[in-house]
């Protein structure tokens, strides 16, 4: 699986919505320190976890699809399967606690 | 015996990363536990210090922790990005065990886990919790564009983000249970010449409105017992903070509000070979440059603590 796949407004509907996979949406920024905190932990999951894609959107350059789920708290990660948001966690938590959160769909 | 570490530092604010500078200069080999999401501590989540000593021109809070860190791991200090799940501080060897289950013993113990926010303690609080409260200005300021919202709280933090907030909000109320600010002057004075904060005085939030998402907040005043609505779309809450001190009970004494006590001046705890700062023990400061001072005297007691049993 590897590194996560970078998303955009653009690529939303492709890459997230018409996903074969659960896709985990880390919604994120630059200037957000939780954000950087949380960056490596879903590296991990990433790399080690088949059934599942992990995508980062950037939501400065993304306010679109950020402001169409309405966020407002990042980091928010929302898990997307079918097209439609299944799972919403907000804020940085420890991979344990994470895990935890996301196992139905790992 | 050869696992056993010298000292364990736990927590990575200014005091967990000025201890472990100072331990790994005198080649005591620290093992320091950053925190996984908690990592640099309180300064994570602000913008501009304009009060560290030696920054003439400020520096952004996170980049300063991160030149600490930089400056412990060149000496050689072992930063584990984990937490720390219990302790045992009672016997000669310290035991402590991380997120992952693994244990690790050390010889002595620097604890330095700051404070966590406080909550309102308001049920609907929790439950719009990341959807328009918030307890970082910082991290989600952004999605209040040309909104209004609320800021409660007195404090510098308060202050801070209040100030902070006006770069996107389009009005900021500022709600205090008291008619003056606790802010530093400077930072108060900010405040009140920002025409686009209103500071609401002798008032407290009693409820937070919203289904999904916040719409608005009751406030009381704190005189009268007055009731209304204020209809902003944001809550951010600074009223203080508490020390981590869960972890210690029954092992490490602290006052009524769990601030561990030392030894004053020295960072000794009630067990020996345990020592305390930053603001896990300073409710008075809470500053960087304090933590970070009380930071440096930890590993120099626990230097010497070791010293002595080697002697």
């Amino acid at each position: 699986m590897g590194a996560p796949k970078i998303v955009s407004d653009a690529s939303f509907a492709d890459d997230v919505l018409m996903s074969d996979k659960p896709v985990i949406v880390d919604f994120w920024a630059e200037w957000c320190g939780p954000c950087k905190m949380i960056a490596p932990i879903l590296e991990e999951i990433a790399a080690e976890n088949e059934g599942i894609v992990i995508a980062k959107l950037n939501v400065d350059e993304n306010p679109q699809t950020a402001a169409s789920y309405g966020i407002t708290s990042i980091p928010t990660m929302n898990v997307y399967s079918g097209g439609q948001v299944v799972k919403t966690i907000i804020g940085a938590k420890p991979k344990a606690a994470l895990l935890a959160d996301l196992a139905e769909y790992l | 015996m050869s696992d056993v570490k010298n000292v364990i530092i736990i927590g990575s604010g200014p005091a967990g990363y000025t201890a472990a500078v100072y331990a790994a200069r005198a080649q005591l080999d620290p093992v320091i536990f950053e925190g996984s999401v908690t990592a640099g501590g309180a300064l994570m989540n602000t913008t501009e210090v304009e009060n560290y000593p030696g920054f003439a021109d400020g520096i952004m809070g996170p980049q300063l922790m991160e030149e600490m860190r930089k400056q412990a791991e060149r000496f050689g200090a072992q930063l584990i990005t984990d937490d720390v799940t219990s302790v045992d501080l009672t016997g000669d060897i310290k035991t402590v065990t991380d997120g992952s289950g693994n244990t690790h013993q050390a010889r002595s113990v620097i604890l330095a886990m700051g404070s966590g926010y406080r909550e309102l303690g308001l049920e609907n609080e929790k439950r719009l919790s990341g959807h328009g409260v918030s307890w970082c200005a910082t991290c989600d300021g952004f999605f209040f564009r040309e909104q209004e919202i609320a800021v409660v709280g007195g404090g510098d933090t308060a202050a801070e983000e209040a100030t902070f907030l006006t770069r996107f909000a389009s009005k900021v109320y500022l709600i205090h249970r008291r008619d003056e600010l606790r802010a530093s002057k400077v930072m108060a004075e900010r405040v009140l010449n920002n025409e686009k904060i209103e500071p609401v005085w002798n008032s407290q939030v009693v409820d937070v409105l919203g289904e999904d998402r916040v719409s608005g907040i009751v406030i009381e005043d704190t005189i009268t017992g007055d009731r209304r609505e204020l209809p902003v779309t944001g809550l951010f809450i600074a009223i203080g903070h508490d020390p981590r001190s869960e972890l210690l009970t029954g092992q490490i004494d602290t006052d009524d509000d769990g601030y561990v006590l030392v030894d004053a001046p020295s960072t000794r705890t009630n067990q020996t070979g345990v020592f305390a700062c930053g603001d896990l023990v300073d409710h008075v400061y809470r500053q960087a440059i304090t933590a970070a001072g009380t930071g440096c005297s930890a590993a120099l007691d626990a230097e010497r603590f070791l010293a002595d049993q080697d002697g």
